[in-house]
């Protein structure tokens, strides 16, 4: 039986919630589960973390995410504790780190945006061409490494011991980067890979301004704004807000798209979402062939009439 | 300042996919094109050039005899230099990095490498990273603008959708850059036609260092996943749908 380790990854100190499902996989594997952390106050988690066999805490002076000081630590304690395997969130710092660690121990592989993990027989699948398949890969030996899909995996109930905590000291070597700001949005967006709801608009929309009415919706659902190709190359919204598979593959549990065609740029970044409500004044529009709920009609009427019969029945 | 731009070939956006042999996919009929987010790392390329007097543009692949195809495509963007390390293997992301950077470091004066932040197809967001501890440079990824402050970078990069950050680098580096960075031109008549007489560089593998091949990574299984069952029209006028609508997305789908 060997160790799994999970890396904990942490949102200025609030846990994220994705955690649980990469906890979740690595309890069901039944090695022992190691949880790796950057933080100086551990015992604020432990509560999510009973049950395991030991956090790994790295401790400092500085803990914002560096990368180099990250990766180069997050390395010496997989090889140390001999986790051989170590799983994380798919998010933008898991993807950013994870292939970083990787690329430091010789013999580790990574893949990233697993959907399915099978650990006893070294199997990961993830989506391939934005979706349009699935490829299962076999890591066939070394240390293995995965990144999880956010809202894929199951999280497991949370019983047990509180585990022992073990101090490690962050280590870095000289670093040839370094992070000069950090711009934070004035807006409140929510990141749309790990959105619970979405609402997307396309073409349809016309333009920039009309996107209020979809965001009215979205601020009434706590949802992320998402927008198709169409949209994006016509200035309505910012390309950082792009569905498809030349933007974010997004899988929420619900994903209301309104003026949205669905070409298959765009289904691919959104279909495996749980259930896909669709908008649109044309009743011949592919989009409905992808929907689990359609209603033809024009999005500005309907829209604003969703967002006041949920307003009046929340 | 020799600058170098790692570019893979992949199927069209809008290409439909059939599995061939149960773990790859059938290329007959297929479209390849350029992976959309390295056009963004040529173009970004491109205008390092133009600004840095006396500096080289190369272009960089590693893919069967057809990947040849997408030098081409970027040479004709106004790119003067090629590379293909020509292999019909199907190699893991550690590999292909290795032989990217063994292949880049063969000059010693390489500066910025530009990539796209992810390809297309295997969607892995590997290589750049990898790409830059083979070269023992620093890497940024996620990059949506791209300068040069005397003998460093500064890249500013998408964290997520609340946050950006700004890096500076000391060169030679890797920048993985997004949509949003630039507009990449069309290729014109006049490059088209240029394009065509350029020479590209061949590399084989064991060129570029890569005499055993192991794999770690191997595909097993390419498949279809599971189609949607179709879903219903919810009819009527637009305020008695949208009360149905909110019925089932409380009651049947359990969403709300």
């Amino acid at each position: 039986m060997a160790n799994i380790g999970v890396y904990i990854e942490l949102k200025g100190d609030l846990f994220k919630k994705s955690n649980r499902e990469a906890l979740g996989l690595a309890k069901k594997s039944g090695k022992d589960v190691y949880a790796v952390l950057f933080s100086n106050t551990p015992e604020k988690y432990t509560d999510e973390l009973k049950g395991i066999k030991k956090i790994i805490c790295v401790k400092g002076s500085d803990l914002t995410y560096n990368p180099a000081l990250y990766a180069d630590t997050l390395a010496n304690i997989i090889t140390q504790f001999d986790l051989t395997y170590f799983v994380g969130i798919c998010s933008a710092q898991g993807k950013d780190l994870f292939p970083r660690v990787s690329a430091k121990i010789e013999n580790a592989s990574l893949l990233n945006d697993c959907v399915a993990v099978d650990i006893d027989n070294n199997r990961f699948t993830k989506p391939v061409y934005a979706g349009k398949l699935l490829s299962q890969f076999v890591i066939e030996e070394g240390f293995r490494m995965a990144t999880l899909r956010p809202n894929i995996f199951q999280a497991e109930p949370v019983s047990g011991d509180v585990p022992e905590i073990v101090e490690f000291q962050p280590v870095s070597k000289e670093d040839k980067s370094r992070i000069v700001e950090v711009i934070k949005s004035a807006s409140k967006k929510i990141d749309l890979t790990e959105a619970e709801i979405i609402v997307s608009g396309g073409r349809a929309m016309k333009a920039k301004e009309n996107f209020n009415i979809i965001e009215d919706l979205a601020a009434l659902l706590n949802a992320g704004v998402g927008a198709s190709r169409a949209a994006v190359d016509a200035g309505f919204a910012s390309h950082d807000m792009q569905v498809g598979q030349t933007g974010k593959v997004v899988n929420p549990k619900l994903y209301i798209a309104c003026g949205i065609s669905g070409a298959i740029q765009h289904f691919v970044g959104m279909k495996t979402s749980k259930i896909i409500v669709a908008i649109n004044k044309d009743p011949e529009a592919p989009i409905f062939k992808k929907a689990d709920y359609g209603i033809v009609g024009d999005l500005f009427k309907v829209v604003p009439l969703l967002t006041e019969e949920l307003k009046s029945r929340m | 300042m020799n600058i170098y731009v790692c570019i893979k070939q992949v199927p069209d956006t809008e290409a439909v996919l059939q599995v061939k042999d149960g773990n790859r996919i059938n290329e007959d009929n297929i479209k390849w094109i350029i992976s959309p987010y390295d056009e963004y790392a040529i173009e970004e390329g491109l205008k390092l050039k133009e600004k840095q007097a006396g500096s080289t543009l190369t272009l960089i692949t590693l893919g069967p005899a057809r990947a040849e195809s997408a030098l081409r495509s970027g040479l004709a963007m106004g790119v003067e230099n090629a590379i293909h390390i020509e292999t019909p293997e199907i190699m893991d992301h550690k590999n292909v990095a290795r032989a990217l950077a063994n292949a880049i470091k063969q000059d010693p004066n390489f500066g910025v490498v530009f990539t796209g932040k992810q390809a297309i197809d295997d969607d892995s967001y590997l290589t750049p990273i990898y790409l830059s501890e083979f070269l023992g440079v620093p890497v940024a990824t996620n990059v949506i603008s791209f300068s040069l402050e005397g003998d460093k970078v500064l890249v500013e990069r998408e964290i997520d959708e609340a946050a950006k950050e700004k890096i500076e680098m000391q060169i030679p580096c890797v920048v993985a850059v997004t949509k949003g960075i630039n507009t990449p031109r069309y290729a014109s008549l006049m490059g088209i036609m240029k394009s065509k007489k350029i020479p590209i560089k061949k590399f084989t593998l064991a060129e570029v260092g890569i005499t055993e091949l192991k794999n770690r990574i191997k595909t097993e299984k390419l498949f279809s996943p599971p189609e949607k069952p179709q879903g219903k029209i919810i009819p009527g006028e637009s305020e008695t749908a949208v009360k149905e609508l909110v019925t089932l997305l409380k009651e049947e789908a359990r969403v709300l």
